[in-house]
């Protein structure tokens, strides 16, 4: 028991993988501010922009249901949490997890962007539940091309639902992504975590122009600190996931521990560079974008996937 | 029609840099009415227009837009020069030309710095930002100001452009034009742009005739009307340029004719600034006595569209009546055709489209009897009348 509490809130579940979701959250301002001709901000600055929202008033909506809304974000902070543990365990190589762990996987990651939409909801905010319509559209979305991108991997790796047994089979055979099929499904997936990270192109439930951050709105102090480690734990396990899925996960053996890094880096750059070259997409056309063409690019990769390419 | 719920935009909002409230009134995504709520920014300018001496109101009516803080006191020189039918040193039209074109690049680049930040496009709206400010250091070279130049007086311009100052000022456009290109092409080509703008907040001919709408909004509609070549003011009708008209009305366009018309101002400035070199008479301002009494009527082609500027004179020191009509306030009631039935994420770009400038709109009337001095119609007579017509016009339009 006392191994597995551990697991949740140090390493590598909590504590650490908020302290790297931070620190790669710091690499996206950094990249994005050069990009911009800007200086960007220094290396600790989401450690400050995190202690300074524990520290100030958390006000709660008049209306709506209080409770409800102060829950919602502890609990975004727990399922992603746990998708951490589940994710990172077998990828770090610290235990390697059990049969059909990537579909519990699948269901976890979908837990923040869930309670967001239950704290939205309970603000009673009309601009919130504007956003929460939007989030509710935009994960019918990208779960299902998400889903079939899985299958193709499941398909390549011997029909093994077990993460850990998908990264041991890249490393036998050589990652996934060096594969046609793989490739494609690469892309995919790239632009569902776009997508599920809530980032420009898709940041439509946020949509500042609009509805002035529409889903988290109401959020202010402890609460809107608690949406944003949210937010960093997932800026490190959707990447971290995408490289144990297509890169043949993570070495910590002598020299590759560089090239772990840099794999979950390039990632994250890539979602970067995506964000900073593409304004925001209107809801219906992220949804035609994702249901007709992710969709068939997600079926081609299945396809390529049966017949080994 | 299901149950519609308000969606507030304003009074403090992202998309807005001024406090002015819109009322969204949304079926789901999808708006049903727009109702515009002013009287956040009255700063009664035209009663301190009044308090103030000819040449004092120059520097009033430039603070009335921080933006296009030049064509105020262009349509407002204009109009004071009108009424004892000055004519101004041929030096100065230049000047003016060049202040006023310098300012229209400044403004568009804002406008595409603003629009491409509402899309959540962030890297435009720091990229143009970046290309504006050679602008505004040119201004301070210039003018001495980067903002609020007080460039104008009665009877011509206050300050000279040097020959030294001139050169300056062609080196900055000519570093201008390669980024302004580059703008351009990251605008004009991008598809997910064009997938986001195009057929988005339409605007047919009849639609700006039917409001009145005026500058780059009616341009990109097709109406062809630029007060700088039909009522020639300045040294437009001495210079060589063309009047960019693009036929879609969406907002695509808006940003198309914006974008383009960069292109004709640093033209312009180009010329203004040979003619400049060319010509050996120094003389910048006319001396201007008095205003003998009359009315004049004064015209500019803001960044925004028309400016108007009514100025009534006694034959004393100050104006007694001044009238200021800014351009976004004719171009602000053509939300009502863009934004109704668009979801609220275009409606969001809809209204910044017109690149509207609330402050400088909002006015208030009451209307007196002049021999008598009784108030005949008060505020809320003439927002009736108001009312009224836009009863007629809402039949006109079927909404």
């Amino acid at each position: 028991m006392g191994k597995e509490i551990f697991y949740f809130l140090i390493f590598p579940g909590l504590l650490f993988s908020g302290v790297v979701g931070g620190f790669l959250s710091w690499f996206d301002r950094k990249i994005t501010a050069k990009v911009q001709f800007r200086q960007g901000p220094p290396l600790l600055q989401t450690l400050y922009d995190f202690v300074k929202l524990l520290n100030k008033e958390t006000i709660l909506p008049e209306k709506g249901s209080r409770f409800t809304f102060m829950v919602a974000p502890i609990f975004a902070v727990f399922g992603a949490a746990i998708s951490a543990v589940l994710i990172l365990l077998p990828l770090l190589n610290i235990e390697t997890g059990f049969a059909g762990d990537l579909i519990v996987i699948v269901y976890l990651l979908n837990i923040p962007s869930l309670t967001y939409i239950i704290g939205a909801v309970a603000s009673a905010n009309p601009l919130a539940s504007v956003g929460a319509s939007r989030e509710m559209k935009l994960i019918l979305s990208y779960e299902v091309p998400f889903l079939l991108v899985l299958t193709s991997i499941i398909i390549k790796a011997n029909m093994t639902i077990k993460l850990d047994e998908i990264i041991s089979y890249q490393v036998q055979n050589g990652a996934f992504i060096g594969s046609l099929s793989g490739i494609i499904g690469f892309i995919v997936a790239l632009l569902c975590i776009q997508a599920k990270l809530g980032l420009v192109p898709f940041d439509i439930a946020e949509g500042e122009g609009e509805i002035c951050d529409g889903i988290t709105i109401e959020f202010s102090g402890s609460t809107y600190a608690m949406v944003n480690l949210a937010k960093y734990i997932m800026l490190f396990i959707l990447p971290a996931l995408v490289v144990g899925l297509f890169f043949g996960g993570l070495n910590f053996a002598n020299i590759n521990i560089l090239w772990s890094i840099l794999k979950v880096v390039l990632v994250v750059l890539l979602l970067t560079l995506i964000r900073n070259t593409n304004p925001r997409v209107r809801i219906d056309q992220a949804m035609k974008f994702f249901w007709i063409w992710m969709n068939l690019f997600a079926i081609v990769s299945v396809v390529l996937a049966i017949f080994g390419l | 029609m299901g149950k519609k719920k308000i969606v507030p935009l304003g009074p403090y909002h992202p998309l807005l840099e001024e406090p002015e409230f819109f009322k969204l009134y949304c079926d789901g995504e999808i708006v049903k009415d727009i109702v515009w709520e002013t009287g956040y920014n009255h700063r009664g300018i035209e009663k301190i227009c009044q308090t103030k001496t000819f040449e004092q109101v120059f520097y009033v009516v430039e603070r009335i837009c921080g933006i296009c803080s030049t064509s105020h006191p262009f349509a407002y020189a204009n109009a004071v020069e009108s009424i004892p039918g000055v004519e101004i040193p041929l030096r100065a039209k230049y000047i003016r030309s060049i202040v006023g074109e310098l300012e229209r690049i400044h403004s568009h680049l804002l406008w595409v710095g603003l629009a491409g930040h509402f899309l959540g496009y962030n890297t435009v709206f720091m990229w143009a930002w970046k290309y504006r400010e050679p602008i505004l250091d040119m201004f301070e070279i210039i003018t001495g100001n980067r903002n609020s130049y007080a460039m104008f007086t009665i009877g011509g311009v206050r300050r000279d452009i040097s020959d030294e100052k001139a050169n300056q000022l062609k080196k900055v456009l000519e570093d201008f034009l390669p980024k302004l290109d580059l703008l351009v092409g990251a605008v004009m080509d991008d598809p997910v742009l064009h997938a986001r703008l195009k057929n988005v907040g339409t605007l047919t001919a009849e639609d700006i005739h039917d409001f009145g709408a005026v500058g780059p909004t009616a341009r990109a509609s097709g109406v062809d009307i630029d007060i700088r070549r039909d009522d020639p003011y300045a040294a437009y009708d001495l210079v060589d340029w063309n009047v960019i008209i693009a036929q879609a009305g969406d907002v695509f366009a808006k940003a198309e004719v914006r974008l383009l018309e960069m292109y004709e101002s640093a033209k312009i400035i180009q010329q203004c600034i040979e003619a400049l070199k060319k010509d050996n008479n120094d003389e910048i301002k006319v001396k201007v006595k008095d205003i003998p009494p009359g009315t004049g009527i004064g015209r500019a082609e803001a960044p925004r569209g028309e400016v108007f500027h009514y100025v009534k004179s006694d034959g004393g020191n100050s104006p007694v009546r001044h009238k200021i009509r800014a351009p976004s306030y004719t171009c602000i009631p053509t939300f009502r055709r863009s934004c109704v039935g668009g979801t609220i994420s275009d409606a969001a770009i809809c209204t910044a489209a017109v690149d509207p400038c609330y402050c400088c709109t909002e006015r208030m009337a009451q209307v007196y009897d002049h021999s008598t001095g009784k108030k005949i119609m008060n505020a809320a007579e003439l927002i009736k009348l108001s009312q009224a017509k836009t009863r007629e016009l809402r039949k006109k339009v079927k909404l």
